[in-house]
């Protein structure tokens, strides 16, 4: 089910850098060996370390594993230990290209699976392995953060949405003809990105969002084609407004305000920008003001206010928005009455466990330590979810801030950004983000010429899920492999090096700009009983009209996908709906009118979790669903309980099981008790939460896994 | 089945942060029973406490709670779902459930988990009887495992058999992780890890490699540790599970670890240790755990022996003729010689019951003080130093303290390797924190090992002890960092003043002593500074103090030290010599030196000698007796005719192998007890077989003054306890001594010893150990001495001038040679030799800096001759950094390397400890 726009041939790859011979161990050595002179040995920067040997090698040799334990004074066992642990990290090379196939719910939603297969009879080979000659590595990946525009695939740094057959056929072929000079550079560096800073307004200009999703789908080449086009204009890399189902949405600057045009691709630019001037509303394809598109005038943004309108990186423009403003306040507040301010605006923490973060402040700024830390958990792994992306690529500045308020909450010196690698593109932008606020004194030893001290270090996931658990993230923080820990002692107590640590999602902490700015009473004004202020929903998988739709809580399901989703991309009727990512719920019809807050999910057996919502269309086999929560889970288990790390397995073993027909009534029962089991005795959520999803399938959709259609090889085998 | 019934609270006690914390207690309710513990318990240990066994698996007292395996949940009332009772701690008025119907489900689907990937092989498999999982599934009633066999399993995956004491099962693995955290946290090694995640998840060492590829010390913890077969003794495999065990003491070095015996009839299963032993608290190394087949080497000698001449053929004889031979011909030589024409010698490695009779024989029947002991050669000059200084011949603390140490000096000792369980103890706290200085010429693992680096690596040359041990006091004194209080308080004011004007002249500064020693004065200033402003530090030092010419006067440098900077008389501070065998302290308190009775009083005090005299009902010669040296020495001079070596191995250990050699070759009779035929042995007239310690009644006192029992796990193979023998021979002289059994010589110790008075084999089998002094007063013992005042009185400050040693590197033998151990082996190797052991060090090697090595081409491997102005051998090369260039270093584990054929005749000024650690060679290849 191709997308508007698919992925086109315009777009070009960056191959992996193998830029080194990695078949002579004396080049490898010497250059390693150059890399760890430059490197801290400290236990935190090993994972930092073997993503740059990975990356620069495509590998990490047993060699190298042996010099590094030597250098970082650890065992080998340790430095394997990690190594095997992370997926991103290989023990041994694969194929110069590698090609990740999205396989996480949105995606599957729309075709992912379908697509795989294809994949795999195009290039010879199953997921996990690589092409006889060498040139492609074929691989699952769960999700990119763009599910509004699935599927989606990843090669290089380059994130494609919307890819079809054909679509793939045309990346693969530009990777193995040599093709890839053509290759646009990723580096955001080399990217027209002409911001005028400040806006001089004599110019004419034109918005291009810079986020992934929308690169996914041919932004870059709309702001090429239009600077070839018209070198007059200035080109705006705005961030998205996260309305994914009309990008790319340009906009141009009128005097009533930006007008926006929808789903622009290159080949449109000639029609847009042909002629001198701006295309203005009376265009055929114009949406009339951006401003007024129904779907975004219905949302009460305050989170994602300025998210879309800014360049994320003008420091200027962050300001301008009412940026630093809450700082500002919190700068001339003792730390007790920012912890008061949070605790009255009821802010639960929006990773999805929804614990008031006040409460947690409160007890870190209590803990009497010299050392304490704020963790930002960007891990967002959750499939179906992208709204820490979108904020952290349209108004990164908003994160640091709310940082920094908490670092002044609690008495930290030091924070960490803990951001997942399957975002390359949040990366650069974050890292760009830093180096700007520190420059203009936001971050650093004085902020805002303030006594106080405040730092932030970002550091990038290994290709685990496990990691967007707190105990799990500290672990892979301090150079570990990404295993739970036993709580207590509580992060909050004893988190990152045994100190106290805030652990808080991007969007509690960017949250927290507006509570300080505005106050924790307008804060706790907004949404519904003991959930309070608004909620960004990420609406992906088969709908028409996806995208992030920030709005109190209170709305109901139904309400969300249909007035904003508009329902099926598929124009099928919608069948079930996932709700809080893979170890969310699926909510049949029966259940859509449940309202979208914290307490009523839970009382229906589901959770709003990170806010994702996934549509499937009435194609869906509830049974596969079922079956891939528990491969999922058995897939990012990290191995150390035992319901999560044996049950998992048995789970999607019996589920098969189930969905062939065999014993079926005792592999039920079988299947609850596994289920309970999980719940009541996992470690941690993972495998505590698994359950939910399978279970909701058991009760609602039970026919799909009794009766199924034909098990297709696909079904079987995703992992 | 013997080793489980140790009760397993679970999770380990509360960590004592203050005194405060810990003595807090908590009331809850567990299943309708009041519990009360201190604050900080888990819920595991609460009910396991009050007897009520809440089932698990991945969770061992000995580890730090993990709560991985989920087979401990229970229902707390008011709490969510059902929390793991080994990581959740008790709360007042928690009301805890630990079993209920959805707790019983729960559990037994976990296990029902657990066996759907698990070999269903129970009857054939090694650990049958022996295996928690087994027991678990029973006590949570697994009945079937419904998911069937043909999932997805580990079953095929390969064993490792590489090695040679146990073998890795992967098949049988359930991942608890306990062996990868007791690599971890009891041993310090970091060999094993998880590796992979989720269902993949698996143990392996190393990098994936075999055990005997990866950094595996096979100490042996995680064989204890792990609760199934994967990890099990290969002797277990062999001869199923023992049926009995006998608590009892390690013979190796001078840890003293407790093992518990385990066998099978009189044969031993395997080496479990203990974790009540008061100086292992359950660890082991790959010696004591392991290596103890020597006991019933085929080498092994069990007749008594005897032939006119050293080249004759031995001859078996009975127990009754070889008594009868040998005091004849002992009375025979004094006849001729004069009753100063005999002496024995002891033997560290013997029980403090045979060292007291044999110092009894030689006193009482030899008619003369001519007793000496192996310690001569290691650790005299400890025993001389400390008491010149505090007052006692010991080491102040014991090894829990060590745990309270913020600052830890290590001088002339490479503990993980010569001491590898207290190593362990040391690491964890090096782990935890405390600051690490070492001072060695040759960079040890401490310096830097996983997790392990020390602050101040002062590598001196060989030679310079006393040097460096001065610039330290130097920085202390000159730099005001004297404890003013401690020293006015508990130090002899005169004492103190002179070495204060001693020692804070320029020429001992660290700029000046620089120059001999080679350590750079900056970094000689810093370790001052860390030491002298801890708040607690300790030193720890081994061999390389005391085998050198100034082995005595570095010894009292380094009391001096302590006293100046404080650091004693509390919890992580004190002076503590690693003794290297198993009972040096033992030997050396039970009088066995020339000059000394039991309890270090000089033969020569009147008062203490009557005291003896009319215990033994004997006059005893007030002066004293010959050295092992000046034994050596006169009978090369012919008017030292007869000895009695007792378990020691003169002819290999000793320095200056060919003078020891003309010295027993020109001896009428010499009599040998050992296990084997060793290499002193070769010189012998009469071969006394020996008992291995499985066999012995006794105790030995370990580094920390500890007197652990030793208990016969099997009767003495050769027939007769070694104290019969002495005391065969000392009656057939004459002197009539019998005893109805060692607790009897014991008690005898006891009555004749102030600082034993309160020892008793049945004082010790109730309480476990106790580390002298034992008195009425102290019947428990005592573990940190000098702690309101020296035992002397006050501390004494003794002057230590630094006088290079006569051994100096020329240009004929321009580079020093030091002398060193491995873990694998043990000393002169007799018994480490006859094991497996030897796959770990299968020669001894000399480690040469590559620099010295190019010097010479001699690339690594290449075979070498090293001479010294006493002889010449040949070893293999290992060219390595670790040593500083102008050093060699090399072990003598083995004969065929014979190191001591080139070791001078140098000695200690004081006690005639031989300068091991110093030998002036040259190295060349050889073709």
């Amino acid at each position: 089910m191709p997308r508007q726009g698919g992925t086109g041939h315009a777009h070009g790859t960056v191959p992996v850098a193998h830029a080194v011979n990695t078949t002579d161990p004396d080049h490898e050595l010497a250059a390693l060996n150059a890399l760890l002179a430059r490197s801290p040995t400290d236990a935190e920067s090993l994972l930092p370390l073997l993503q740059h040997v990975q990356r620069q090698f495509g590998y990490v040799s047993t060699g190298a594993m042996r010099v590094i334990a030597q250098a970082f004074n650890l065992s080998r066992a340790e430095v394997y230990g990690v190594v095997s642990f992370y997926g991103d990290l290989r023990e041994a090379p694969v194929g110069t290209h590698v090609v990740q196939l999205c396989m996480a719910e949105a995606c599957q939603a729309v075709g992912a699976r379908t697509l795989a297969t294809h994949a795999e009879q195009a290039l010879g080979v199953r997921l996990g392995e690589s092409t006889a000659d060498g040139l492609v590595h074929l691989e699952a990946a769960y999700c990119f953060g763009n599910c509004a525009l699935g599927p989606s695939m990843r090669i290089g740094d380059h994130v494609y949405g919307g890819v079809d057959a054909d679509g793939l056929d045309a990346e693969v072929r530009a990777l193995t003809s040599g093709t890839s000079a053509r290759a646009m550079r990723d580096a955001l560096s080399e990217r027209p990105m002409i911001s005028v800073d400040p806006r001089a307004a004599s110019v004419l200009r034109v918005y291009v969002p810079n986020d992934s999703a929308a690169r996914s789908i041919g932004a870059d080449q709309v702001a090429e084609a239009i600077a070839r086009l018209r070198p007059d204009l200035e080109i705006v890399r705005n961030g998205s407004r996260g309305a994914y189902f009309l990008e790319p949405l340009i906009e141009v600057d009128s005097a009533d305000g930006r007008v926006g045009f929808g789903n622009i691709t290159a080949a449109h630019v000639p029609d847009l920008f042909g002629a001198t001037g701006l295309p203005g509303r009376d265009h055929p394809r114009s949406l009339g003001l951006a401003d007024d598109v129904p779907w975004l005038r219905q949302q009460q943004r305050i989170t994602f206010a300025r998210v879309g309108l800014i360049d994320p990186l003008s420091l200027s423009e962050y300001r301008a928005t009412g940026g630093w403003r809450g700082l500002e306040r919190a700068l001339r507040m003792s730390p007790q009455a920012i912890v008061n301010e949070v605790k009255g605006s009821g802010l639960r923490g929006r990773g999805g466990a929804a614990f008031p973060a006040g409460i947690k402040w409160q007890t870190v700024h209590d803990t009497q330590s010299v050392t304490k830390y704020i963790v930002c958990n960007a891990d967002e792994g959750d499939s179906g979810t992208f709204a820490d992306r979108l904020l952290m690529d349209a108004d990164p500045f908003q994160l640091l801030e709310g940082m920094t308020i908490a670092a002044l909450a609690v008495g930290a010196t030091r924070g960490f950004i803990y951001l997942r690698s399957e975002y390359p593109h949040t990366m650069e932008i974050t890292a760009r983000a830093l180096q700007l606020a520190r420059d203009a004194g936001m971050l650093g030893p004085s902020l805002m010429g303030s006594p106080h001290r405040f730092d932030i270090t970002l550091r990038i996931g290994g290709g685990a899920y496990i990691c967007g658990e707190e105990t799990a993230l500290l672990e892979s923080l301090e150079g570990k492999r990404g295993v739970v820990r036993a709580k207590p002692p509580l992060p909050a107590l004893s988190g990152l090096f045994g100190q106290p640590t805030v652990v808080n999602n991007v969007l509690t902490l960017a949250a927290v700009t507006s509570v300080l700015a505005n106050g924790a009473t307008l804060y706790a004004g907004v949404g519904r009983d003991r959930s309070t202020g608004t909620m960004p929903f990420q609406l992906g998988g088969n709908v028409l009209r996806g995208g992030l739709v920030e709005v109190p809580f209170g709305l109901t399901l139904r309400e969300l996908v249909q007035n904003f989703g508009g329902g099926t991309y598929s124009t099928r009727p919608m069948k079930a709906i996932q709700v809080g990512g893979p170890l969310g719920a699926y909510l049949p019809e029966s259940q859509w009118d449940t309202p979208l807050d914290y307490e009523s999910f839970a009382a229906v057996g589901a959770m709003l979790g990170h806010g994702g919502v996934v549509v499937f269309d009435d194609t869906v086999d509830m049974g596969v669903q079922a079956q891939f929560a528990m491969e999922f889970c058995a897939h990012e288990s990290c191995g150390k309980c035992t319901p999560c790390r044996i049950g998992s397995t048995r789970g999607a073993e019996v589920i098969g099981r189930i969905r062939r027909g065999e014993s079926s009534r005792a592999n039920w029962q079988l299947l609850e008790e596994l289920c309970e089991t999980m719940e009541l005795g996992s470690l941690c959520a993972l495998g505590g939460l698994t359950p939910m999803p399978v279970r909701s399938v058991m009760t609602h959709f039970p026919g799909d896994l009794l009766s199924p259609a034909p098990v297709r090889a696909r079904d079987e085998v995703l992992l | 089945m013997i080793t489980t019934m140790r009760k397993d609270l679970g999770t380990p006690p509360p960590a004592v942060t203050s005194a405060v914390t810990s003595a807090v207690p908590v009331r809850l309710e567990i299943d309708g029973v009041s519990v009360t513990v201190p604050a900080g318990t888990s819920v595991m240990r609460a009910a396991r406490a009050a007897d009520i066994n809440v089932a698990k698996l991945c969770a061992t007292d000995s580890l730090a709670s993990f709560g991985s395996c989920r087979l401990c949940v229970v229902e707390i009332a008011g709490r969510k779902g059902l929390p793991a009772s080994c990581t959740t701690l008790v709360e007042e008025g928690m009301v805890v459930r630990t079993q209920t119907e959805r707790v019983a489900r729960v559990r037994r689907n976990v296990m029902e988990l657990y066996i759907s990937d698990h070999p269903l092989d129970c009857l054939t498999c090694a650990a049958n009887g022996d295996c928690e999982l087994q027991d678990m599934a029973g006590a949570v009633g697994l009945r079937e495992v419904r998911y069937g066999l043909d999932g997805a399993n580990h079953l095929v995956m390969a064993k490792d058999e590489s090695n040679p004491y146990f073998t890795f099962d992967p098949s049988k693995c359930i991942v608890c992780s306990r062996c990868v955290r007791a690599c971890e946290e009891i041993q310090g090694t970091f060999a094993l890890s998880i590796t992979d995640r989720g269902f993949g998840a698996k143990v392996s060492a190393g990098m994936n490699e075999s055990f005997m590829a990866s950094e595996c010390v096979s100490c042996g913890a995680c064989v204890q540790a792990c609760p199934t077969a994967t990890l099990t003794e290969k002797t277990v495999i062999a001869a199923g599970q023992p049926d009995r065990t006998v608590k009892t003491t390690c013979a190796y070095c001078g840890v003293g670890c407790s093992f518990n015996a385990e066998l099978k009839g009189n044969e031993v299963v395997r080496m479990v240790p203990a974790m009540e032993g008061g100086a292992n608290e359950g660890h082991s190394c790959v010696k004591g755990r392991f290596a103890w087949g020597y006991a019933s080497h085929r080498d092994r000698v069990l007749k008594p022996m005897v032939r006119e001449r050293i080249t004759d053929d031995w001859r078996e004889v009975s127990w009754d003729e070889v008594i009868a031979y040998t005091a004849s011909r002992f009375l025979d030589i004094q006849k001729r010689h004069g009753v100063g024409a005999i002496g024995g010698i002891s033997s560290s490695r013997c029980t403090n019951e045979e060292v007291y009779v044999v110092q009894k024989m030689v006193r009482a029947a030899f008619h003369n003080n001519n007793i000496d002991t192996c310690a001569r050669v290691c650790h005299s000059p400890t025993g001389y130093g400390l008491k010149q200084t505090f007052g006692t011949s010991a080491g102040t603390q014991d090894f829990k303290s060590v745990a309270h140490a913020d600052v830890i000096v290590v001088i002339g000792a490479n503990p993980t390797d010569a001491h590898p369980v207290f190593a362990s103890r040391m690491k964890r706290r090096l782990r935890q924190g405390a600051k690490l200085i070492v001072i060695d010429p040759r960079r040890i693992d401490l310096v830097r090992s996983p997790h392990i680096e020390a602050t101040h690596h002062l590598s001196l040359r060989p030679g310079t002890n006393v040097a460096v041990i001065n610039a330290l006091a130097h920085v202390i004194v000159t730099e005001g960092l004297v404890r003013e209080d401690f020293v006015t308080e508990r130090c002899d004011a005169l004492s103190f003043a002179q070495w204060r004007e001693f020692i804070a002249r320029p020429e001992q500064s660290p700029e000046a002593t620089e120059a001999h020693s080679g350590v750079p004065a900056g970094e000689l200033r810093a370790a001052a500074r860390l030491y002298a402003t801890a708040q607690n530090a300790a030193i720890y030092y081994g061999l390389g103090v005391t085998e050198h010419s100034q082995g005595s006067t570095m010894v009292m440098g380094i009391a001096n030290l302590a006293m100046v900077a404080g650091q004693l008389g509390r919890e992580g501070t004190g002076v503590n010599p690693l003794r290297g065998q198993n009972n040096v302290q033992g030997a050396c308190d039970m009088g066995s030196f020339p000059h000394e009775l039991p309890g270090y009083r000089h033969i020569s005090d009147t008062a203490t000698r009557h005291t003896f005299e009319a215990a033994w009902e004997v006059t005893l010669d007030a002066e004293p007796g010959l050295r092992i040296p000046n034994m050596l020495a006169s009978a090369n001079a012919g008017q030292f005719h007869g000895i009695f070596v007792h378990g020691e191995d003169l002819a290999h250990s000793d320095p200056d192998t060919t003078h020891v050699i003309a010295a027993l070759r020109a001896m009428e009779l010499v009599v040998v007890q050992d296990l084997f035929l060793n290499e002193t042995a070769k010189f012998a007239h009469v071969f006394l077989p020996g008992t291995a310690f499985l066999e012995k009644d006794g105790t030995f006192t370990n580094a920390e003054r500890r007197i652990n029992r030793v208990r016969p796990a099997m009767p003495s193979r050769t027939g007769l306890s070694e104290w019969e023998i002495v005391c065969k021979l000392s009656t057939a002289m004459g002197y009539p001594m019998s005893y109805v059994n060692a607790a009897e010589i014991m008690d005898e110790i006891a009555s004749l010893t102030p600082t034993f008075a309160g020892v008793s084999f049945a004082h010790l089998d109730r309480v476990g150990s106790v580390q002298w002094p034992c008195t009425a007063v102290k019947p428990l013992g005592t573990r940190i001495m000098h702690e309101d005042a020296f035992v002397r009185g006050k501390g004494r400050f003794l002057i230590t001038e630094y006088v290079p040693t006569d051994e100096k590197s020329t240009r004929r033998f321009p580079l020093l040679l030091t002398t060193g151990r491995v873990l694998s082996q043990y000393n002169v190797g007799t018994a480490t030799r006859r094991t497996a052991n030897v796959v770990w060090h299968e020669e001894d090697t000399l480690e040469i800096h590559p620099s010295d090595a190019e010097l010479r081409g001699i690339v690594n491997g290449d075979g070498v001759r090293m001479m010294s102005r006493k002889g010449a051998i040949t070893l293999h090369a290992c060219v390595t950094d670790r040593v500083p260039a102008g050093v060699v270093y090399t072990t003598f584990h083995y004969p065929d390397a014979a190191a001591n054929v080139i070791t001078t005749e140098f000695s200690d000024w004081a006690t005639n400890c031989p300068e091991y650690k110093v030998t002036a060679v040259e190295v060349r290849p050889v073709d």
